[in-house]
């Protein structure tokens, strides 16, 4: 095939992500169980990277947990994220930079809808100004925050203090990477790959040393499945999906996942421990466990971030494994402080101490 | 016997979410949902798309409905561009509406839904909150969880956060952004449909003969909808599938 074909090709497998001046929504489930990736994000984007990326704290929850859940109608959704708008349009941004994947897609099925039907976009409109007097204008750009990183990952391989090798060895380590499915199923022309070639997590690994494992399951839902795990009679749903890709994964001997959806990343970790508490099984080299890292730890950890200010402890599979693979130096004495630097009792029956 | 397939088209998520289904079953092909539970989203499709008013009413009070976990991958696969994820959609939502959805018992769950999402959306500003998780009703969250929630603030602090700051992960919501959600609530049906699965739900409850409270989640009802299972969803109940199949007929 002639280049000027393979790059028509991949044209649509392209997306536009801006170089700068963020408004940057956090996710209900990254706040509440990884704080410190959300941070990390930030400090990289402001600190290593020097980028403007603007918060603001009357922003909410998008509802989408609830959308999904069923509970909050297509229209009541609609005129959360268009408060959302007003407010990046009250503080002069027009790109948004987003933390959740379900946010995220969210977020692309609403820009799709008023494009399609615009009679919804103005009953948005007049909804919001009944609702809260506000009003906005639609954003130039829509970026998920992995989106962000893939876009820097070059510019952080370049000020990176670790790789993803194996010092021991000096090969690269081997990385499951697991897109949250309303990354890009939904519509694929929102995401780096789209749904078929999804390049997002790819990247940032490639170009941090590490391999990629390719898998028979790896495009499978981690089984979050909204009330599918939200009820608790219903999550044998949730970690049989889970288990499927572990059991898929296994025999390639991963060093570790990254995702780069808060709720996949959680229930990856979460699932291996409840496995290894009902039936002993673990899916890591040597009997261990695989540990689940946000593509924001990740990044944290190549750029040198203590480990612990990033909250890799805060996971059921620790990554102890993983930092002497890598060469990086951490105390696991250090893990669990209180706020004035006294150690707390450390929780027993975690993976891979 | 009201125009169903009328009150679902009025949805735009139908609209969109179904053209014409050719009945290829790739959706099902794909779907985590039917290899867990007896579910067949082809079929589901399928029963809509006939139209039959008195098929839409018994798959509006069936179980089948509520087996999907919305992760669209349908939509990436379907050859003609449907998504039998939103068309669930669309019947859940009508099923909630017209009081359908305690018929079930995975539809009774929409009230679990509601008194932990749903009432935190606007009490707090976030469908979770940490404080929420509590490690005894969530055993799979396992002891880093625990550690987490037991240590809170100190946890918070150790990654830049503090629980119901001003500013910054785990923020506190004012009352002033909490008035403007509920305000957008309720006019734009949010809260319609809120009353409406509290309303079928205490109904429900008295039918059943369980205690039922207004608030909170200390209570038989609640505790029965979460746990509930009558072993049948792996293989469909008998009764359902005969109902679908006459009623076709």
């Amino acid at each position: 095939m002639k280049p000027e074909g393979k790059k028509r090709i991949w044209a649509e497998y392209q997306k536009e992500i801006p170089d700068d001046h963020f408004f940057y929504v956090r996710s209900c489930i990254r706040q509440t169980f990884f704080a410190g990736s959300e941070q990390c994000f930030l400090k990289i984007m402001r600190d290593d990277l020097g980028k403007d990326v603007f918060e603001d704290p009357r922003h909410t929850t998008c509802t989408g947990i609830g959308y999904h859940g069923d509970i909050v109608p297509f229209e009541t959704i609609q005129t959360v994220v268009a408060r959302h708008f007003a407010l990046a349009t009250e503080a002069g941004y027009k790109n948004i930079a987003i933390s959740c994947v379900t946010s995220f897609g969210i977020y692309t099925e609403i820009l799709e809808t008023w494009k399609h039907f615009p009679e919804t976009l103005e009953r948005t409109r007049e909804d919001l100004y009944r609702a809260t007097g506000r009003t906005f204008e639609i954003p130039e750009t829509i970026s998920h925050a992995s989106d962000i990183i893939y876009k820097f990952r070059d510019q952080i391989a370049r000020k990176a203090k670790y790789n993803l090798v194996d010092i021991s060895t000096g090969k690269p380590l081997k990385v499951v990477e697991h897109i949250g499915c309303h990354y890009s199923k939904m519509f694929p022309k929102s995401g780096i790959g789209g749904a078929e070639f999804p390049h997002v997590l790819v990247g940032m690994v490639e170009a941090w040393g590490g391999d990629i494992i390719d898998y028979p399951e790896r495009r499978h839902c981690c089984g979050f499945g909204f009330r599918q795990y939200l009820v608790q009679a219903n999550r044998g749903y949730s970690i049989s999906a889970s288990r499927k890709k572990f059991e898929s994964m296994e025999p390639y001997q991963p060093d570790l996942i990254i995702g780069n959806c808060p709720g996949c990343a959680m229930f990856m970790d979460r699932w291996q421990y409840t496995i290894k508490e009902m039936d002993g099984i673990t899916y890591g080299k040597n009997g261990q466990g695989i540990p689940v890292l946000t593509y924001e730890e990740l990044a944290g950890l190549v750029m040198g971030y203590n480990p612990w200010e990033l909250g890799l402890q805060y996971h059921n599979v620790q990554s102890m494994p993983l930092l002497r693979r890598m060469g990086i130096k951490a105390d696991p004495a250090e893990r669990f402080l209180a706020k004035d630097g006294t150690r707390l009792p450390e929780p027993a029956n975690l993976i891979n101490e | 016997m009201e125009d169903l397939y009328a009150r679902l088209m009025q949805d735009i998520r139908f609209d969109e979410g179904l053209n014409a289904c050719m009945n290829c079953g790739i959706c099902t092909g794909i779907c985590p949902a039917a290899e867990y539970y007896h579910y067949d989203p082809r079929r589901v499709v399928d029963l809509v798309q006939t139209r039959n008013n008195q098929i839409i009413r018994e798959l509006l009070k069936s179980e089948t409905i509520w087996y999907c976990g919305q992760c669209m991958s349908c939509k990436t696969r379907c050859p003609r561009g449907n998504t039998p994820g939103l068309v669930i959609m669309a019947l859940r939502k009508l099923s909630q509406e017209l009081g359908y959805f305690t018929e079930s018992e995975k539809g009774r769950q929409q009230f679990a839904l509601k008194r932990t999402v749903g009432d935190n959306v606007l009490k707090h500003g976030y469908c979770v909150v940490s404080y929420d998780v509590d490690p005894e009703a969530h055993p799979e969250q396992g002891p880093a969880w625990e550690h987490y929630y037991n240590h809170l603030d100190d946890s918070l602090a150790r990654l830049g956060g503090e629980l119901n700051g001003k500013e910054g992960p785990t923020r506190r919501i004012s009352d002033d952004v909490l008035n403007e959600l509920k305000s957008i609530f309720e006019v734009t049906g949010g809260k319609d449909l809120y009353d409406a699965i509290e309303t079928a739900s205490e109904k429900k409850a008295g039918e059943m003969g369980l205690e039922f409270k207004k608030e909170g989640r200390d209570f038989e009802y609640f505790r029965h909808v979460v746990t509930a299972d009558n072993g049948c969803h792996q293989s469909e109940p008998e009764d359902v599938r005969k109902d679908l199949y006459e009623t076709r007929r």
